[in-house]
């Protein structure tokens, strides 16, 4: 299992565009990949729970990759996430 | 993208108007088409169905997203490709699923139920632009709810010219049509003599009635073909090609006749008469001015009334006189007072429902009894008349004592513009002769007004004792009884004599086979459909009245 933690920087938090290019990636890995903000968790492959998480500027989100891939994973999805949020 | 072979079918109606038009036939649905609970049986086919409905949802959005692409850049068309994940996220379908095994409810229902739940789980963020995704959510359960109902809610969305098949069309409805894209009208119900088919002759498209159409016509290419009366869906190419051919003969046929503009209304021996056309909206004009018409012989305002909720004010009445005034350039516009009543309720207007509309209280009797409203309509033409040529019809006119009280408030609507400095100019005041009454009386009418318009339509309903909305009674419509023709010729004499030029304003008047009848009548003037104006001037211009028959 790996993981890291990030505290978003946009503007508008994960928002549809990022949540959309967040799904897509995601789901082109094997690993479970979750978003932790506080106390709620979401599956990053299902977009609507990705989006109910409401996270916003200032918040501090934990993502986990736990498979296969999840080294993979890791590489891309954190590097999305510095770049895009 | 069509799998079956596409099987021909053939309905047969009746013409409302001649002409041949090729396109897509689209169904008309009513806006209140809602998304019904029904209960299903076969779980597994519901749940099919809505899959592959996901699937058509999902290019319709990938086409989209491409156009946007092209158009607004990838960022803003990125919304398209969230939709289409939106569809495909597993709580989502699942909902919808679930929904149908555990309730056997249709498909439809469980994507509204989904989609009002999801949307209510985004409304209830406190960030604001997560809240706007509930349109987002409502936007993809109400794509994928039209593509399970397999059609389209609103006929406008056609980007491509259709023909348009509905079980009958109210007047308010055609009004809001887009008639530029309109090819033809099919409809189940109507007569010849009906709404529909009276704005079909105006518009100059091929219309049917009483066509037993299927519903699955919906999206399917079709020929409608006017001068038989036929509405053929998804046609053999045989047959396609031989209506191809009548329609070019039809269009060159036309086209000659555009070699008539700017040629007199003159018979082979010198006898003239006036060709104006009859129009129910300002846009109309410029079919008039195209098909060289010597003026306006019937500005129908019921368009005024019909297109709201609210009685039209002064104002508005008056802009939009005075634009037809104004376009016409001199040209005399004859408008007509509002005839509203029988087929063309408004509600606003709070009229009681009646045993016979088309024999109650409608037209010159709402006038008379709510003169506020008539005074209102009488102001805005006489404001207008300044720009132009213009003059005034009152219809469904039984008594002498009718035009007097007309008279009376005409005087005081010209008293109270002059106190207030209104400018405006001398009206031209003339009845409608719609009625057996008028009929008998008409040398009285005469010392009383400049003119008559004969409403043949009206007339005829009135005096055969025959209702024109009730296609049984097409058989015996003879519009050409001898009592209406005679009728038509008192009317002519009496108003000579008493100093009223006399005109048609009904459809008896296109009715070429007549035309010489009513020329030796000394008839002055006939108003037809914009498009009929030429071919009306081409009959006149080859009678001639000194050959002996």
């Amino acid at each position: 299992m790996k993981e890291f933690s990030y505290v978003i920087k946009d503007a508008l938090g994960i928002h549809a565009r990022p949540a959309g290019l967040l799904v897509k990636k995601a789901g082109t890995f094997k690993s479970d990949i979750t978003i932790t903000k506080g106390e709620k968790t979401a599956d990053s492959k299902k977009i609507f729970t990705v989006m109910s998480l409401g996270v916003k500027q200032g918040d501090e989100i934990t993502i986990r990759f736990t498979g296969e891939d999840e080294e993979e994973a890791y590489t891309v999805i954190e590097t999305f996430i510095k770049e895009n949020l | 993208m069509q799998r079956q072979e596409a099987v021909m079918k053939k309905y047969n109606g009746k013409s409302a108007f001649g002409g041949i038009a090729i396109g897509k036939s689209i169904v008309y649905r009513k806006k209140e088409d809602q998304v019904r609970r029904s209960h299903i049986t076969d779980v597994d086919a519901e749940i099919l169905r809505v899959n592959k409905a996901k699937e058509r949802a999902k290019e319709e959005l990938q086409k989209l997203y491409e156009k946007a692409f092209v158009e607004v850049g990838e960022e803003n068309a990125m919304i398209f490709e969230v939709h289409q994940m939106m569809l495909d996220d597993q709580d989502y379908m699942d909902s919808i699923t679930h929904m149908i095994k555990n309730e056997e409810i249709n498909a439809e229902f469980a994507v509204a139920a989904t989609g009002d739940n999801f949307a209510g789980m985004f409304q209830a963020m406190e960030d604001e632009y997560l809240r706007e995704r509930a349109a987002d959510v409502k936007d993809i359960s109400n794509r994928l709810i039209k593509i399970l109902q397999g059609n389209k809610d609103n006929v406008t969305e056609s980007d491509e010219p259709y023909i348009l098949v509905a079980d009958d069309l109210a007047p308010s409805e055609t009004l809001q049509l887009d008639k530029s894209k309109v090819l033809a009208f099919v409809t189940r119900k109507g007569s010849t003599n009906s709404h529909t088919a009276i704005l079909a002759r105006m518009m100059n498209i091929p219309a049917l009635i009483g066509v037993d159409y299927d519903e699955d016509c919906d999206g399917k290419s079709a020929i409608v073909d006017g001068y038989e009366g036929t509405f053929i869906i998804e046609p053999e190419k045989e047959i396609a090609d031989t209506l191809i051919k009548k329609q070019q003969n039809e269009l060159y046929k036309k086209k000659l006749q555009q070699e008539l503009k700017g040629k007199e209304n003159i018979t082979k021996d010198g006898k003239k008469i006036e060709i104006y056309a009859n129009i129910g909206s300002v846009s109309d004009v410029a079919g008039v001015l195209q098909n060289d018409a010597g003026g306006i012989g019937l500005f129908r305002s019921e368009f005024l009334y019909l297109e709201k909720n609210t009685f039209p004010t002064e104002e508005e009445q008056f802009l939009a006189y005075k634009t037809v005034v104004e376009n016409m350039a001199g040209k005399k516009v004859i408008i007509r007072t509002l005839d509203i009543g029988a087929d063309k309720q408004v509600d606003y207007f709070c009229l009681e429902k009646e045993e016979n509309p088309a024999m109650g209280y409608r037209a010159i009797r709402i006038c008379l009894n709510q003169p506020d409203l008539f005074k209102t309509q009488l102001r805005a033409i006489y404001r207008a008349s300044v720009y132009g040529k213009v003059a005034i019809m009152y219809p469904m006119i039984i008594s002498v004592d009718e035009v007097k009280k007309i008279k009376e408030i005409v005087k005081l609507v010209k008293e109270e513009l002059t106190l207030q400095g209104i400018p405006f100019t001398e009206v031209e005041q003339g009845v409608m002769i719609e009625t057996p009454a008028a009929v008998m009386i008409s040398d009285q009418l005469a010392k009383e007004v400049d003119f008559f318009s004969i409403g043949t339509n009206d007339l005829t309903q009135y005096t055969l004792a025959i209702d024109r909305q009730n296609p049984k009674l097409d058989p015996i419509y003879d519009a050409h009884h001898p009592a209406i023709l005679r009728m038509i010729q008192m009317v002519i004499e009496n108003g000579h004599k008493g100093g009223c030029w006399v005109g048609i304003c009904g459809e008896l008047g296109a009715d070429t086979t007549l035309t010489e009848e009513f020329l030796s009548m000394g008839l002055d003037e006939v108003s037809v459909s914009p498009n009929l104006v030429l071919s009306m001037r081409e009959t006149v211009r080859n009678i001639d009245l000194s050959s002996s028959k």
